[in-house]
């Protein structure tokens, strides 16, 4: 098991119910774990996105990408290194602001991260720290000492290096459609 | 077909009806006239529609919703259609599970629908509603629950798509009671595409003239096919592949039957109760060539040790099964009738005596060690073998044999003949103790013409025994052969080689099957001596209606040849 590595791992799919908890069984049931998991649209329309992120062996991502691909609703599937792409996380903090004011520390690790302060009130701030895992982990073990009232991080997102074949794959299967109507 | 046209017909204009009836039409415009179910609260608005319409559609009541299941399977693999069963929520649709698993990892198309509770319930704990979506998710092709009575006719059409394309598999479609009740706006298209999914990859033309140029450098090859050369409808294109270029050709459990079992390039089963001359010669062959198979663990044994001397070809629908347990060296990916065809006219006319005589050498040392003894014993005790070695002699090869799980299962598997395909039936993924009844039933009612003997041990037949009450009451003419040792004799096999004979819970007490039989008003007969055993077994194929045959067999009988798990196998044992 030393040759696991970090995958991204980019999940092209038709928007229904239940295909998340499809493609999650096909993980579990190899009892690997899912590190952090987000959903979105994609840059196609009507086409969905899950970002993943596993550490597991290349021979094992790449048959979970053939089982992947196997469900009926998935479009396509990919797996990257860090290497080949631009990836971020995002993270939420909630302090009270009192602190704010009152320890001048605070103010330089908001300068110092790039955090960025999303909301301020009388009780507590927002504070919203985007970057990789180092980074944030980083600005939470130096809020820690002051009290954090709550701390969420997001999965990771990523976009590759190079272009991802999707569009061109989805056009591809756009012709044939149309050609299997017109023939129809 | 003159009536189907019109149904046809009548259903592609738009009809206002209720979802029940929706679901009917377009289960007859899928072309289906059996379903096997067990109805229930949840999917009453349904069978009140199959009352309607049974002088089309036949309903087949099971006396369990396993036993639908494994009917409808034994239906479509008799047939090569799509096996559609029926269920309530809740209880009735978890007993389905067993049945779909089957399906999936045996690659059989079937359409399950089940009732549900009205979509407002849902979630909130109502009577009988369980989350059979979440369920069936990791053991279905597809799935799918429609809470409105529009969406009926879409997604049944995709199910009967998804459920008999590409790989076949199991669909599972739950539908609410509101939508079964609720109005539609009824038209019928069948679906033949679907944006995410394609079924079968195109055949690459590069690497099919690689396979063939190896195959025609071979010196040694050898074909292991599978289960995708019945379900690729492709045994004429397999047949003339093999006799072109002279490849002896060893089957997987599920590939028996796709040529006949007496063709002379026919070397038998491998795996981990096959025979012993292409178990150990896959470790002699310079190009072994898979067909149609996924490389199970008990084909292969040790991969580690698996065939590294040959280079593999691979021959396969479904990319996810190319290099997961084998590594190949050239993948042809595509439905196995187009791949052969194509592949035909690039191999050369060629034979392999010498390398074929190796088989032959080996079965001799197969025969005289096991196979004489179990078909032709002279030990006092009765052999499974012996009981299968009279069913060819009765029905030549012409039965459909439908095979429990176990050692009965081995060696129905072993010695039966075969002439036609789809002729084996049987639980090989999942091995499933129980599918073989029930499967029996669903061969029978798909291929009425056909002779089908079930072939059961004493401890899977207790499993769906209650499935002798859907024999009586539809009136099923299949021959069940129990083959009863008294014991678990897999697991109790096991135990005597692995175990140190600590037969911890594998002996049965067992019931008298004759008078459970004779409840139910089928005949029955108990064989105990060799004597008695030919004329039953004649006795039983001549009967008109269904039989019941229970053979004493010798309790503490093997199966050999043998790989123990985790060995290879060129280490195959013959004791």
């Amino acid at each position: 098991m030393n040759d696991q590595k970090t995958y991204t791992v980019s999940i092209y799919t038709e928007n229904n119910i239940g295909l998340l908890n499809r493609i999650s069984a096909i993980f579990q049931r190899r009892h690997i774990n899912i590190e952090s998991l987000s959903a979105s649209e994609s840059e196609i329309d009507d086409v969905f996105r899950f970002t993943l992120v596993v550490k597991v062996t290349e021979e094992q991502i790449r048959k979970i990408i053939g089982q992947i691909e196997r469900q009926v609703e998935v479009i396509k599937a990919y797996y990257h290194t860090d290497e080949e792409t631009i990836f971020t996380e995002s993270a939420l903090f909630k302090i009270k602001s009192d602190l704010l004011f009152e320890e001048r520390q605070i103010q330089n690790i908001i300068k110092e991260s790039n955090a960025r302060i999303v909301t301020v009130n009388k009780e507590f701030f927002v504070l919203e720290k985007s970057g990789r895992r180092a980074e944030i982990e980083l600005v939470y073990r130096e809020l820690k000492p002051f009290g954090i009232m709550q701390f969420v991080r997001s999965g990771r997102i990523a976009v590759t290096k190079t272009e991802m074949p999707i569009s061109s794959l989805l056009s591809s299967i756009g012709n044939q459609e149309e050609t299997a109507f017109a023939k129809a | 077909m003159e009536e189907q046209a019109t149904i046809l017909e009548k259903t592609t204009k738009t009809q206002t009806m209720s979802g029940s009836e929706a679901i009917i039409h377009c289960l007859l415009a899928e072309g289906v006239d059996l379903i096997y179910g067990y109805p229930g609260g949840a999917i009453m608005p349904m069978y009140d529609e199959l009352y309607k319409f049974q002088d089309k559609l036949q309903h087949v009541l099971t006396r369990h919703e396993q036993g639908a299941t494994h009917a409808a399977q034994g239906y479509a693999r008799a047939t090569g259609k799509v096996g559609v069963a029926v269920a309530t929520s809740g209880p009735g649709a978890t007993n389905l599970i067993t049945g779909i698993a089957d399906a999936q990892i045996d690659s059989t198309p079937m359409v399950c629908i089940t009732g549900q509770v009205a979509s407002h319930l849902l979630g909130s704990d109502a009577f009988q509603e369980t989350d059979i979506i979440g369920i069936s998710t990791p053991v279905t092709k597809w799935n799918y629950q429609i809470t409105k009575a529009s969406e009926i006719p879409e997604v049944l059409a995709k199910a009967f798509y998804i459920a008999n394309s590409g790989r076949p598999g199991p669909v599972l479609i739950d539908i609410t009671k509101d939508a079964q009740f609720g109005e539609l706006d009824f038209a019928y298209a069948k679906c033949n595409y679907i944006r995410s999914y394609t079924p079968v990859p195109d055949v690459n033309e590069v690497a099919l003239q690689q396979a063939a140029a190896l195959i025609n450098n071979a010196k040694k090859p050898m074909i292991v096919w599978g289960q995708g050369v019945i379900l690729g409808k492709a045994e004429a294109e397999f047949k003339a592949v093999i006799e072109k270029a002279g490849i002896p050709s060893a089957w997987t459990i599920l590939g028996l039957s796709a040529i006949p079992t007496s063709h002379p390039l026919n070397i038998g089963m491998v795996g981990m109760h096959g025979n012993y001359a292409p178990n150990v010669l896959t470790n002699e062959c310079d190009v072994l060539i898979a067909i149609g198979m996924r490389f199970d663990d008990r084909v292969t044994g040790n991969l580690a040790t698996y065939a590294k001397q040959a280079k593999v070809i691979h021959f396969e629908i479904d990319p996810a099964e190319v290099n997961k347990n084998v590594k190949a060296d050239i993948a042809v990916l595509g439905d196995a009738k187009e791949s052969l065809h194509k592949l035909l006219p690039l191999l050369k006319e060629n034979t392999h005596p010498r390398w074929l005589q190796k088989f032959k050498d080996l079965y001799k040392v197969e025969y005289d060690k096991i196979i004489v003894n179990d078909l032709t014993p002279t030990k006092e005790g009765l052999t499974m073998g012996e009981v299968l070695h009279h069913i060819n002699k009765a029905t030549e090869g012409n039965a459909i044999i439908v095979s429990d799980v176990g050692q009965h299962q081995m060696i129905a598997c072993r010695y039966a003949k075969f002439n036609k395909s789809k002729s084996n039936i049987t639980s090989g993924g999942l091995g499933t103790m129980g599918f073989a009844l029930p499967a029996a039933i669903g061969a029978k009612m798909g291929a009425p013409e056909r002779e089908v003997v079930a072939i059961i041990g004493d401890g899977g037949y207790q499993m769906t025994i209650q499935e002798l009450g859907t024999i009586f009451q539809s009136e099923v003419p299949v021959k069940i052969v129990v083959l009863n040792n008294e014991f678990l004799g897999m697991v109790r096999q096991w135990q005597q080689l692995f175990f140190e004979k600590r037969y911890a819970s594998t002996e049965l007490k067992n019931p008298d099957f004759i008078k459970i039989a004779q409840g139910y008003n089928i005949e029955a007969q108990r064989v105990i001596k060799r004597e008695e055993l030919a004329d039953a077994v004649t006795k039983m194929i001549a009967s008109k209606d269904s039989f019941f045959l229970e053979v004493m067999v010798e309790k503490e009988d093997n199966v050999f040849p043998m790989i123990p798990t985790g060995a290879s196998v060129a280490d195959i044992r013959l004791e």
